[in-house]
């Protein structure tokens, strides 16, 4: 029984310790002093290799998932003869919900991965420690530029990913099943209002954005320097950064519903 | 801290614990200016620990590391910084970036601590590529170097900034006799032509012998033996009888502590 107890306990301090030396590990990285011009050119590579690499996932997705809506949504709204509201509830439920949680999702399982599994190996590979025997600091070298990228990239892959889902929807809705395209798009500008729906998916992403890449930048900078500490790494980046992105949209969009 | 402008490098009771395991204790050593100082002792003693407390990777349980009279792990991040730029480092694993070629790999410290000119960089770069041989690879990737030609890359790469004092950790392991004559033959001669300070961490006996000035043997975190090569081939101390001729059993068991093996396999 006290063994028990001494494990809970133990496992709530290792917990503690761990967000603790994230939260100094994020104020670090925050507070490198930024060079203009080489900071730029670090920043675009990572925004390429970030955000740009990962446009083909989102776009390709968002096209599938715009359609499943466009399919779902015709068969239950044509019951009650409101098919022409498919606009409204594709736009709806994309803008606000899915548009920056299925981003995040996939971002993490593309991106974040790939950053926790290359700094992870950099580790592993003492390539940080050469850096900072080089007198090179790698919070600024290596974190900095990849988590602004992660942050800056995903409301853009978000939006994309908007787009991708309404012209998914268009296709099944307008193009397949008759529905006329003068309701289709009317009913969806006259329903979504940029402030409460745009706005506040895009708040979403920024906050996903933040976390799913503070979580991967984290995991791979302190991982265990192995093939086992790797692998670990990635699955806990994964697993942390969906339960975070899942229980961050609860909270955010019951603050934007109250109207914060 | 010391007075003598002829030792760079100094532990003065040195004591470092790592999860309740004592790795040194006690330590006091000094490496002279201009002179290659190895560190030996079994796989596991601490010695690439040993580098790490020089460069200020890691603090001291007790006692100090110094550097110049400056202990580096007592510095502010800026200042530890500027105090490294005088250190070079050689990793075992040779710690290029696996993204950038060996002429991008070698040109990093110049990019990141100077302005000077693509022109400049080039012919920099060259000199130090021509030093350790690998002028023709300046366009390959770490990936299609032999594990000897990543070594003598990162020679070059750790040279870059023309440090004082050059830190080897395990150069030679793993390396074919050719390769092992070869990083042998680059080390005397750069500490030689560069008047650098050189510590090579090491388990290899006759290579590093060959060039050491002065060597360190360190087992069960405390020094047994040290001198010139020639005194330490005629000393006579159990621990490092066994170190330098390989003998499998003796002051450093073969066994890992454990219970009795009887009692074990009748448990």
């Amino acid at each position: 029984m006290i063994d028990k107890i001494q494990a809970l306990g133990h496992a709530g301090l290792t917990i503690c310790q761990h967000l603790g030396l994230s939260g100094i590990f994020l104020f670090k990285t925050l507070a490198r002093r930024p060079r203009p011009g080489e900071g730029f050119k670090l920043l675009r590579e990572q925004i390429y290799t970030v955000g740009v690499l990962s446009l083909l996932i989102i776009l390709v997705s968002s096209l599938f998932i715009g359609m499943v809506i466009g399919l779902q949504g015709y068969n239950t709204l044509q019951r009650f003869g409101a098919e022409q509201e498919l606009g409204q509830l594709l736009a709806l439920s994309v803008t606000r919900e899915l548009g920056p949680v299925v981003t995040a999702l996939l971002f993490a399982g593309r991106a974040g991965t790939a950053l926790t599994a290359e700094i992870g190996l950099m580790r592993a590979t003492d390539q940080l420690e050469s850096m900072e025997m080089m007198a090179v600091d790698p919070l600024w070298r290596i974190i900095s530029p990849r988590f602004w990228a992660g942050f800056i990239s995903m409301p853009l892959l978000a939006m994309i990913f908007n787009m991708g889902a309404i012209y998914g929807g268009y296709l099944v809705g307008v193009q397949w099943l008759g529905i006329d395209a003068g309701s289709f798009w009317s009913n969806m500008q006259a329903a979504v209002t940029f402030r409460m729906d745009v706005m506040n998916g895009l708040i979403k992403s920024l906050v996903f954005g933040f976390v799913v890449t503070w979580i991967a930048v984290y995991q791979g900078y302190f991982t265990v320097p192995n093939a086992a500490g790797i692998s670990s790494a990635t699955t806990k980046t994964v697993v942390y950064s969906s339960l975070a992105i899942l229980a961050l949209d609860f909270v955010l969009t019951s603050m934007m519903l109250k109207g914060w | 801290m010391h007075t003598d402008p002829d030792i760079l490098v100094a532990a003065r009771n040195l004591s470092f614990e790592r999860s309740d395991r004592l790795i040194f204790s006690n330590i006091n050593l000094e490496i002279h200016k201009g002179k290659i100082t190895a560190i030996m002792g079994p796989s596991g003693t601490g010695k690439t620990t040993f580098l790490r407390l020089i460069s200020g990777q890691l603090t001291p349980s007790s006692g100090s590391v110094t550097v110049s009279g400056i202990e580096l792990c007592r510095l502010r991040l800026r200042e530890l910084y500027k105090a490294r730029r005088q250190i070079g480092m050689l990793f075992q694993s040779g710690a290029l970036f696996t993204n950038l070629n060996v002429f991008e790999n070698v040109a990093f410290p110049l990019r990141e601590h100077t302005q000077l000119s693509e022109q400049m960089v080039r012919d920099l770069v060259l000199i130090k590529l021509q030093a350790v041989g690998l002028r023709g690879a300046r366009d390959l990737m770490p990936s299609e170097l032999s594990g000897g030609m990543a070594r003598r890359v990162a020679m070059a790469r750790a040279l870059m900034l023309d440090p004082q004092l050059m830190l080897y950790d395990e150069p030679f392991a793993g390396q074919d006799p050719i390769t092992m004559g070869m990083l042998l033959q680059l080390i005397k001669k750069l500490n030689e032509a560069l008047g650098l300070t050189s510590v090579i961490v090491s388990h290899d006996v006759q290579e590093t012998a060959s060039i050491a000035d002065y060597i360190y043997v360190i087992a069960d975190g405390k020094i047994v033996g040290q001198g010139t090569p020639e005194e330490l081939f005629n000393n006579i101390t159990p621990a490092v009888r066994q170190f330098l001729r390989g003998l499998p059993d003796g002051a450093v068991p073969f066994h890992y502590p454990a219970k009795d093996y009887e009692e074990d396999l009748l448990s």
